[in-house]
């Protein structure tokens, strides 16, 4: 199950956090059709929020139609965000882990990772 | 919904001197409401009088539409935690257990000794071997099993450092998703109220200033910058709460929207910190409600 966490000082608002936590598990694979998401009083026991902002959040990915509320068992994923299937994204990111653990190996750090990267899908882009 | 807690003309003198006067309160069932103001405000005199412990001078209080009675029907609703948790230092966790069972007739004394083994507390130790924020934890517990409807508590967070607020209020809001209740909270530290509480009320002097639905009051008001010599051109009838700056800018916290100002000036919404630092520096500034239906 998913667990949230909260960034008081990014400046987005609580509820929000909520929704694009979930979104990105979508995107992931971390949250598949018929999870079922933490209940209200899960998430402000971790949290301590109220209630009512764990709804709001709920509410909106439902209104996207992203869950469902079933009543007495709780919200659950109805679709997800994700566009490619669970064994392309595993084989991919095994993949990435390869050529991260050779770049770790070559001593390249972080920053030099991210700007590869980021070269690199441009240069993808540039190709297509 | 209705109200879980009215008061009306709601007044209470100690001596010749008025803690609170002339307080027209109402509080919907199922909301979060902060209480706030400075020492001596009136605070815990509004909480004591919800609570029955004190009687009026002037007016009334209502609690879920009865007044207040010293009565089984009446007092087994709501659960008060007083300032500093007062937990007989002797007792064992287990004894307190026991206390609350005998006393209560609602007692969920499962719940209780779920909590406290979820939380880490012992029943064998004694309150005193509690560190501050157990002790507040225990409190907390204690009201929950009793099952209220209202909850009151006096400054829970004032003697905790921030890991043990945060674990309180993780209680109280597992608490209010559970079973909605009713909570009622005084305390001095706004950025542990941003998250949690729903409603606010703010008492100056012995007077309510402000009592609403959070998000409403802070959509209702605008904070607003912008150059001296333009104050002149500002409608005549903004109901400005306060007014500050230096040199040639300006700032107004006003009761307004934030689009009503024009291309020379800034205006965002308040946060709630800046809401009540605004009302309670301008202690005859008010933005109350008239007697209005609960609606959620």
């Amino acid at each position: 199950m998913i667990g949230f966490r909260l960034d008081a000082r990014s400046g987005v608002p609580t509820y929000l956090q909520l929704v694009n936590q979930v979104k990105h598990a979508l995107r992931l694979g971390l949250l598949e059709p018929g999870d079922r998401l933490p209940t209200a009083a899960e998430v402000v026991a971790a949290l301590a929020i109220n209630p009512n902002t764990v709804l709001k959040a709920y509410r909106e990915l439902e209104r996207e139609g992203l869950v469902a509320a079933r009543p007495g068992t709780g919200t659950f994923v109805q679709r997800t965000l994700g566009r490619v299937g669970a064994a392309d994204r595993a084989r991919l990111r095994r993949q990435l882990a390869g050529w991260m653990r050779s770049a770790a190996a070559a001593g390249l750090d972080r920053e030099d990772i991210d700007a590869l990267f980021e070269a690199a899908r441009q240069d993808a882009a540039e190709v297509a | 919904m209705s109200n879980a807690v009215e008061t009306i003309g709601l007044g209470r003198r100690f001596g010749r001197t008025w803690a609170l006067r002339e307080c027209g309160l109402s509080i919907p069932e199922g909301r979060v409401a902060a209480l706030v103001g400075p020492n001596g405000a009136g605070k815990t005199t509004l909480l004591n009088l919800v609570a029955g412990l004190i009687q009026p001078s002037a007016g009334s209080v209502l609690r879920f539409g009865e007044p207040v009675r010293d009565e089984p029907a009446s007092l087994g609703r709501f659960a008060y935690m007083a300032q500093d948790s007062a937990l007989y230092p002797s007792f064992t966790v287990a004894d307190l257990l026991g206390f609350g069972r005998r006393l209560n007739p609602g007692w969920d004394d499962d719940l209780a000794r779920d909590r406290m083994a979820r939380l880490g507390i012992p029943l064998r130790k004694r309150v005193r071997q509690l560190s501050g924020g157990q002790r507040a934890q225990c409190a907390l517990v204690l009201a929950m099993a009793k099952r209220p409807d209202l909850l009151l508590l006096d400054e829970p967070l004032a003697s905790l450092d921030p890991l043990a607020r945060h674990d309180v209020m993780a209680l109280l809001m597992e608490m209010v998703a559970l079973h909605g209740t009713t909570v009622i909270l005084s305390s001095h530290i706004i950025a542990d109220l941003v998250e949690t509480c729903d409603w606010l009320v703010a008492v100056n002097g012995g007077r309510i200033q402000l009592s609403g639905e959070i998000d409403e009051l802070l959509a209702g008001h605008a904070l607003v910058s912008g150059p001296r010599e333009a104050r002149a051109l500002l409608p005549d009838r903004l109901p400005v709460v306060t007014e500050s700056g230096t040199g040639r800018q300006i700032d107004l916290l006003v009761r307004s929207t934030t689009d009503s100002f024009g291309p020379a000036w800034t205006a965002r919404p308040p946060s709630l910190d800046e809401l009540v630092r605004g009302y309670l520096g301008a202690p005859d500034a008010t933005a109350l409600p008239g007697p209005t239906v609960a609606v959620r």
